[in-house]
């Protein structure tokens, strides 16, 4: 098994820190894992993404040209990036910024309002924990009670933080149920 | 209907500058076209650019430009006019490439009063780099590599740049000026135009210091960032002309 | 021992530390900052020291004077930064100083991008600076092989009192991977030898000179001859690489460094095609493992793939040398930090058989 995905959004959306929790928690799970950042000038306000790869086996490039899965967290990323999708892979949307639909009837879209989410727990801030949460509730490439643990742990052991961590992964979560 | 205000002449709009929110560089980099366009240079004007975030703006300028080596724009800079004599050549330079890898050249550049001006943006950081120590750090305050905050014992205390070169004996024009409110970029507009006017002049070396704001790597937002150039910065830093010739 | 999912940057400058590094020169330049910006906390909790130097010129040769002086020393650049190293690790070399060198390379020429890249094959293992001098240099495809080459490269350097550099790039440096860190080496089993360095000043016979002037030709010649012969010792002893599924291959494909583990990911892509393919992966670039190349079955064998991230290329030159262009050399490049894919190497192995 392995399996590429690749976290784009605008930079300050918290899109590197996921990418990190993510592959720290497979690597919590005895799996390999790579976590690599685009990086550039340091610029604030631009555009941000990363790609986590998650294999049972050694794992060669960190990047990968075609994807198992995609979070979206803006409409810029969404377009830059979907057509790199394989088939029978996922796409998680951000459908509190993202307008547009996925078009390719291979792939699976969900769309999960991040925002709106971590808006009603009353956090903006962990938006993308909500969406790491649809992630792993969508494809299982962890065990989500595991991941959610290691993940809401290392964001924060204050009680009140762990506790809106937790829920915003279960809001992920929720909202790619079948 | 009269045109009281417009874009400097040979600048892009097309092209954004490339600068985070609230950096100074962009507002230098204004002052430094508007200066140009004054004294209408921009066919003689070289901008010799640094390695550091002041290089993000070459795509801005419509100019002639050339990036030196990190810390070389000064001896880059002397070779050109020295040769070009015609030309107009500003040599526009951040902290970490004028007073850390590039003091050597700065200094002699200065010390032999070559007929160049040069625009020195000091924000207190490296900025390109993502907010490591540079010799203009502020004691006490915390960087990359400074995590504990900038030690007189460890590090030495900040440089001044424009007194350091104002105590050479050939420098014409020397100033420190700050970029943080409307007040304070109207004086360095003046000692920028200034500046260039004595190189068309043929007079020779100008210095002018500018305080500036690095939001990203302060970790504030740019009000908070003004605020503590009034607060902290001018306390190390006192504004002014320290060498004037004319 | 703890598993941690670590960045290449940090991972390396924690196992310098607990290779016996206690002492860090450097100056700020990108995709290396993470080494610097860790070691500046890091050294001060070990008793070691960390300077920022005032440019790439006074870092390195910090690292040149401490280092004579018998303590563990690093420092650490981006391709443009090496160049302005290069004089100073001429001198380290040529008085015979260990000192450990890592580059984390990016797109060149000059400052070309920030993105990582392989384009300083030459510049590191064969001409860091005038003088025919080498560096004992090594190239991780791993974090894990990062971490674990660092810690590895003063005992190298003690070892042979020589230069070890590290060829690595930002792919390596920015990645996060799951490393075992090496065990902390014991300070006391650290310093190295009175023979050589400078220490207390006892007698004439304690004094030490360090000094590559040399008045005579004959005189530097006994000098360039050692260098030589260390030369020949490590061609013999220290040739390292990595090959995979080599055993039966009928297609082979040769990478370094990050390229390296690129590769072996289309070797195994193509093994699952049906495509008996292997890998030879150089984990020292000087001394080059020509050792490897000659188990190849040339009979069987008449051409090479040779992925490098490097336009044009570089490593291949050493690839025909090992091979004693026997084969036919299909280069596989891409460059200025962009990074070599997986599906492009099966791709053009496949047209090419």
């Amino acid at each position: 098994m392995e399996k590429s995905l690749l976290i784009a959004g605008f930079g300050g959306q918290g899109i590197m820190l996921i990418g990190k929790m993510l592959g720290f928690a497979a690597s919590k799970a005895g799996m390999n894992a790579t976590f690599y950042p685009s990086y550039g000038a340091e610029q604030r306000g631009g555009t941000a993404n990363c790609t986590v790869i998650i294999a049972d086996d050694e794992i060669g490039s960190p990047v990968s040209k075609k994807l198992d899965s995609l979070i979206a967290m803006n409409e810029p990323s969404f377009v830059r990036f979907v057509d790199r999708m394989k088939k029978g892979g996922v796409v998680i949307v951000n459908s509190s910024l993202v307008q547009s639909k996925v078009e390719d009837k291979d792939v699976q879209a969900f769309y999960v309002p991040a925002n709106d989410l971590a808006q009603q727990l009353g956090s903006a801030q962990v938006a993308n924990v909500v969406v790491l949460g649809a992630y792993i509730g969508a494809t299982g490439v962890l065990d989500a009670a595991f991941a959610k643990q290691v993940v809401a742990e290392q964001l924060g052991k204050k009680p009140e933080l762990l506790e809106l961590n937790m829920k915003a992964f279960d809001a992920g979560m929720e909202a790619v149920k079948p | 209907m009269e045109k009281i205000y417009e874009r400097p002449s040979f600048t892009s709009p097309a092209i954004g500058m490339g600068f985070c929110p609230g950096c100074s560089h962009s507002t230098a980099h204004k002052l430094m076209a508007q200066a140009l366009d004054k004294y209408g240079l921009r066919d003689k004007a070289v901008l010799i650019y640094p390695v550091g975030c002041g290089g993000l703006g070459k795509d801005w300028v419509r100019l002639n430009n050339i990036v030196a080596l990190h810390g070389r724009a000064a001896a880059v800079g002397t070779a050109i006019k020295k040769c070009n004599p015609e030309n107009i050549v500003i040599s526009y330079q951040g902290d970490g490439d004028l007073a850390a890898i590039g003091m050597a050249e700065t200094m002699h550049a200065a010390n032999r009063g070559e007929n160049l001006t040069v625009i020195f943006i000091n924000n207190t950081n490296f900025g390109m780099t993502g907010g490591q120590m540079a010799p203009t750090t502020l004691l006490g305050q915390r960087t990359t590599t400074s995590p504990d905050g900038r030690d007189i014992e460890r590090h030495g205390a900040p440089f001044k740049m424009a007194e350091l070169i104002a105590e050479l004996d050939a420098p014409k024009f020397v100033g420190r000026f700050a970029l943080h409110d409307a007040k304070n970029v109207i004086k360095a507009q003046a000692a920028i135009d200034k500046a260039i006017r004595m190189q068309v002049e043929g007079k020779g070396y100008s210095f002018v210091e500018l305080i500036s704001l690095c939001p990203t790597n302060w970790k504030l937002n740019p009000v908070d960032s003004a605020k503590r150039v009034e607060k902290e910065i001018l306390k190390e830093y006192p504004l002014g002309i320290f060498k004037d010739f004319e | 021992m703890s598993k941690e999912f670590i960045k290449g940057n940090e991972a390396m400058a924690e196992a310098a530390v607990r290779g016996g590094c206690r002492f860090f020169a450097g100056y700020p330049i990108t995709p290396q900052n993470d080494i610097p910006e860790y070691l500046s906390k890091r050294l001060f909790e070990v008793g070691g020291t960390f300077i920022q130097g005032e440019s790439e010129i006074a870092s390195i040769n910090m690292v040149y004077g401490v280092a004579a002086t018998g303590v563990r020393s690093m420092t650490s650049s981006s391709s443009p930064g090496l160049a302005l190293k290069s004089e100073g690790i001429s001198f380290i070399a040529g008085s015979r100083i260990p000192a450990v060198i890592i580059n984390v390379a990016r797109g060149g020429p000059a400052l070309g991008t920030i993105q990582g890249a392989q384009q300083d094959y030459f510049a590191s293992a064969k001409a860091i600076a005038p003088g025919g001098f080498r560096c004992f240099v090594v190239s991780p495809s791993t974090v894990q092989e990062a971490a674990d080459l660092v810690y590895e490269a003063f005992e190298i350097a003690d070892k042979y009192r020589t230069p070890v550099y590290v060829l690595t790039d930002g792919v390596i440096g920015n990645m996060m991977e799951i490393v075992e860190l090496p065990p902390m080496r014991d300070p006391e089993e650290m310093l190295s030898s009175d023979a050589w360095r400078i220490t207390k000043y006892n007698d004439d016979s304690s004094a030490r000179q360090f000094s590559t002037y040399r008045p005579t030709g004959e005189m530097l010649t006994v000098d360039n001859i050692a260098m030589a012969e260390l030369y020949e010792e490590w061609q013999e002893k220290e040739q390292r690489w990595e090959a995979f599924m080599m055993e039966d291959a009928e297609v082979v494909l040769t990478a370094y460094g990050s390229a390296g583990r690129i590769a072996k990911s289309a070797v195994k892509e193509l093994r699952a095609q049906g495509i008996k393919a292997g890998l030879i992966r150089p984990i020292t670039l000087f001394p080059f493992p020509n050792k490897a190349y000659e188990n190849i079955n040339y009979d069987k064998i008449d051409k090479i793939f040779v992925v490098e991230m490097s336009i044009p290329p570089q490593f291949v030159y050493d690839v025909e040398l090992a091979t004693k262009s026997q084969l036919d050399y299909i280069n596989i490049n891409t460059s200025g930090g962009v990074i070599v894919e997986t599906e492009s190497i099966v791709d053009k192995v496949k047209e090419s058989m």
